[in-house]
């Protein structure tokens, strides 16, 4: 067989993080009764006319600075026509010929090292509705709350060749546009898709293979699952002599196969034009500043500013800059606390196993920085034991209580008086009288055991140093 | 007062007796529905007549005028509007079978100024199937008669609303404007009507033809009727982001009679081959009495006038391919009864419920911008429109005016135009260079043809230049006296 190499080029729709929809007044809230955030615009009825949604500018051009493309000060929308019912007016206001940014880039970071993804150009357009199909009653129904919900589609260049490769140019769009808070970009809800444009080459040639283009990707699993699966089924093609035709394919990932939507000749004819209801967009060099004063700090100035300020292994600040909320909460409890070390122990441990458990985003943590400073001021002043501060950390993720009343509350502070800690280790030796021998014995080990008896005698509120020097002073 | 003699006043002069409380909105709205049921068999200008709701609304207005609360000069007047504008709770067809059934949630944004100017929508107003057309017949819902002689067209698309201003079923009504659609029916119907610069009336609830020419203007009996309801109709919209920031919308103000060193052109190629002589005698003597006011009038060529019809056809079109695709029968309108699967359903649906001039629009308008053929025509046909604006911005380094005919003929005989499409397209060539430029255009009557039929005198401004085409129809409209039609009934007044 001979060596091919895999070339692949991305367009990755974004749902905007907008209160209202692109060219209509209209909630973008999600989860809505059907059809209710709705209006004459984003229904098409007869007679309405789109205004577009400066919002929905300042996040695109906010991207396109944060992916170093040109911004387009002429830009104009045109109408991709197409029939389908969830498409009210059966055209979609898009932008073909002036899209908003173009010519930019991103890094990404390979096996090999930095690498840049070269993006072609962000355009701005709307959302389509939603259709339902009711299998018993065969009918479809239309929801038109999506409807004019504002998308920026980056189209990237034919940069990438593996699936690794991808998921890193993923991974710096979604952590770039979360860091902007123009979208929570979430693949499986869908403000997040993209679809993967793939072709195969011998390892040395310089021209393109035939492209596929495949659709229906919503996890970083199932995207790397169709790369694979897509490069194999067009090496094998190529091993037989035939031809990779240009087609649509869409993934399924139950199946974890791709079949052929449509081919290039059935392809439709968009016929767009530039769209007459709109005026073209200037935007000017002063606003495009006032977009770029505005941009937050991104994750790269980030990482750089944790180990410099904060002192933290690079490998944490990694972690909790993955996520605009994380560092959010870590820079606020640092803050807080003046302890950034702690804080961070807490984030990359607890905060993370109580993540998985949940099968939690770090987006959807909620507890507030001021509590967890106060869990690690009361466990540095000793009025809990560690055990006690990881059982309380747990009422904070899930509830956001307030660590010292709840400590009251619940009677965890830490057994200080000597005299109940003595009665107690007496007690806990008076009824484990084997232990008692085995460690008078030599068994060293016992010592252990009768710590935690005494520490479970306690709920766990002493210290466990102290209860061991207690335990040692008897038994000696 | 007489009713039908309450229907001989122009708006403003009505507007004024019931200000004066001389009559009242009741009055003038029992007038009108009055000469619309003696009427409207032999001119059929309504598609819908809201008799009730005009009755409960002019009884509202009154009280806001009695309340002194309304003091403008249309307080209490009937209106009409054409079809194609969104009118809440009332049947809006755009005399199509595909939105036969269609009740807006909303008002269209210039009928909604009338309305809180104290204007009583009595209507709306027959028209060609979504303003596809030059007379009115391809109408789903059957043709208006002209009331100068019903046997021929009013002319359109806007026929219904220019049918019943000159029937006198209502003082004055609404209209759009994409080609010639207020222009060429006012000259028709011996009314006068007036397409603004393209921006000034908001567009939002205007069911759109060729968006980028559409504007709606008002139909009325003479000029001053024109600037009072243009001016109450202009605004910036926010809804519409076409629409213009202007400040100079007191269109009354252009009200002199005084054509004084004023420049008038006239393009000899308006005047050239397929021009009625009756119609071009008329036009030229309305011109020397201009001169005769004070006017320098001077011939020139405009040129490119034989490439505006089709650079016109190609781009309303076009965009009328992609408006009208939203009628396909999911959502509201016509649904075909009977149809196997989604794509059967549109096809059935869009079939039977578009006109054979709609569907051969949108043929037109899809095939232009195909891949392959857009660059070739509809490309073309923006470039041909930037050039006949620069050839008009040329022109209006010289002239403050631009005159002409309105149409080449006279209203047609019924019957006689759909035969031949291409003729009737024709027929548009002095009007939709207008609409192309984005220019204002004044229609008004100049004089009778031997057959007894209105001809039209058409006057185009620079842009925003609405004052000084007001001035020149207003100074020539005080030299003659305004005709009623034969159907207004103006031989039973005494």
């Amino acid at each position: 067989m001979k060596n091919y190499e895999t070339v692949i080029g991305l367009e990755v729709h974004v749902e905007l993080a907008t209160k209202t929809k692109i060219f209509c007044g209209c909630s973008t809230a999600f989860g809505a009764a059907p059809n209710t955030h709705t209006c004459p615009v984003c229904t098409g009825q007869p007679g309405a006319l789109p205004v577009l949604n400066r919002q929905v500018v300042e996040y695109a051009v906010a991207v396109g600075l944060a992916t170093n493309c040109e911004i387009t000060r002429y830009s104009k929308f045109d109408r991709k026509n197409y029939f389908y019912p969830d498409n009210p007016q059966n055209y979609q206001i898009s932008q073909l010929y002036l899209p908003i940014c173009r010519n930019g880039y991103v890094e990404i970071e390979t096996p090999e090292g930095a690498k840049r993804v070269r993006i072609h150009e962000i355009h701005m357009e709307e959302d389509a509705g939603k259709l339902i199909h009711d299998e018993w009653e065969d009918v479809s129904l239309v929801d038109y709350n999506r409807s004019g919900v504002p998308l920026i589609e980056i189209v990237s260049e034919p940069d990438m060749r593996t699936a690794q490769e991808v998921i890193a140019y993923l991974e710096t769009l979604r952590q770039t546009i979360q860091y902007l808070g123009a979208s929570d970009c979430k693949l499986n809800e869908g403000s997040m898709r993209a679809d993967v444009n793939l072709s195969v080459r011998e390892v040395g040639s310089t021209a393109f293979g035939t492209r596929t283009e495949m659709k229906n990707l919503n996890s970083f699993k199932a995207i790397s699952h169709a790369i694979e699966g897509e490069r194999a089924r067009q090496i094998e093609l190529l091993e037989l002599g035939r031809r990779v035709v240009q087609e649509t394919r869409r993934w399924d990932d139950n199946k974890e196969t791709s079949h052929a939507m449509r081919s290039k000749e059935d392809a439709q004819d968009y016929r767009y034009f530039p769209e007459p209801d709109l005026a073209p967009l200037v935007v000017s060099q002063a606003w495009i500043q006032q977009i770029r004063s505005r941009q937050p700090e991104l994750r790269p100035q980030k990482l750089l500013r944790y180990k410099r300020e904060y002192d933290i292994p690079e490998y944490d600040a990694r972690i909790l800059t993955e996520s605009k909320h994380m560092a959010d909460l870590f820079e606020a409890a640092a803050g807080i606390s003046g302890k950034p070390k702690k804080v961070s122990n807490w984030l990359m441990v607890e905060t993370m196993r109580l993540l998985k458990e949940r099968e939690m985003d770090p987006e959807e943590i909620s507890f507030s920085p001021g509590h967890l400073a106060e869990l690690i001021d009361l466990a540095d002043a000793g009025i809990i034991s560690g055990p006690v501060a990881k059982e309380v950390f747990e009422a904070v993720f899930d509830r956001d209580v307030s660590p010292a009343a709840y400590v009251e509350e619940q009677g965890l502070r830490t057994v200080n008086d000597e005299g109940a800690l003595r009665a107690c280790v007496e007690q806990v030796l008076e009824e484990n009288p084997q232990s008692v021998a085995d460690y008078r014995g030599g068994k060293a080990k016992a010592l252990g055991f009768l710590v935690g008896q005494t520490m479970k005698a306690l709920k766990g509120k002493a210290d466990p140093g102290l209860v061991n020097r207690l335990l040692k002073e008897f038994l000696s | 007062m007489e009713k039908r003699d309450i229907m001989g006043l122009t708006a403003v002069e009505l507007g004024r007796k019931i200000k004066a409380g001389e009559l009242t909105a009741t009055q003038a709205v029992e007038a009108s529905l009055e000469a619309i049921s003696a009427r409207e068999e032999a001119v059929k200008s309504f598609l819908a007549v809201d008799a009730a709701g005009a009755l409960k609304r002019a009884g509202e207005v009154q009280a806001r005028i009695d309340a002194g609360e309304l003091t403008g000069p249309l307080a209490g007047v009937p209106m009409a509007v054409k079809d194609n504008m969104c009118t809440r709770g009332l049947l809006t067809t755009c005399a199509s079978k595909i939105l036969y059934n269609y009740i807006p949630t909303y008002t269209a944004e210039a009928v909604k100024r009338l309305e809180e100017a104290g204007a009583v929508l009595i209507g709306k107003t027959n028209m060609d199937e979504f303003a596809m057309g030059s007379t009115t017949e391809t109408s789903a819902f059957g043709a208006t008669k002209n009331p100068w002689n019903t046997g021929h067209v009013p002319g359109g698309s806007s026929g219904g609303s220019c049918a019943a201003v000159a029937a006198e079923e209502v003082p004055f009504a609404l209209g759009s404007d994409t080609g010639g659609s207020i222009r060429q029916p006012s000259a028709f119907c011996g009314v006068t009507g007036i397409k603004p610069t393209y921006g000034t009336v908001s567009r939002y609830g205007l069911i759109a033809y060729g968006s980028s020419l559409d504007q709606i203007g008002p139909v009325a009996r003479d000029v001053t009727d024109c600037a009072v309801i243009l001016e109450t109709i202009a605004c910036h919209d926010e809804k519409d982001s076409t629409s213009l920031k202007r400040e100079d919308t007191r269109f009354s103000r252009g009200l002199v009679d005084d054509v004084q060193g004023m420049r008038i052109g006239i393009p000899r190629d308006y005047l050239g081959e397929g021009l009625d002589p009756e119609v071009r005698a008329a036009v030229l003597s309305a011109a020397g009495v201009l001169k005769d006011k004070g006017a320098v009038l001077e011939e020139f060529d405009l040129g490119l006038t034989q490439y505006a019809i089709p650079a016109y056809y190609v781009a309303a079109c076009a965009e009328a391919s992609s408006n009208l695709a939203r009628f396909d029968g999911v959502k509201y309108g016509y649904r075909a009864p009977e149809y196997e699967g989604l794509h059967h359903m549109y096809k059935k649906s869009r079939s039977q419920g578009f006109g054979a001039e709609v569907k051969r629009r949108i043929m037109l308008g899809s095939f232009v911008l195909s891949s392959g053929y857009y660059d070739a025509y509809y490309l073309k046909a923006l470039r041909v429109k930037a050039l006949i604006k620069q050839a008009f911005d040329k022109a209006f380094e010289r002239f403050d005016v631009i005159l002409g005919p309105a149409a080449p003929t006279t209203a047609p005989r019924l019957g006689e135009s759909l035969a031949n499409p291409l003729q009737m397209y024709l027929g548009d060539i002095y009007t939709v260079s207008v609409n192309l430029a984005g220019l204002p255009g004044i229609s008004l009557p100049c004089g009778l043809s031997s057959q007894g039929l209105p001809i039209g005198l058409q006057m185009i401004g620079d842009c925003f230049r609405e004052q000084t085409i007001i001035r020149a129809a207003y100074s020539f409209e005080q030299t003659r006296q305004y005709l009623h039609s034969p159907l207004a009934g103006e031989e039973e007044r005494s």
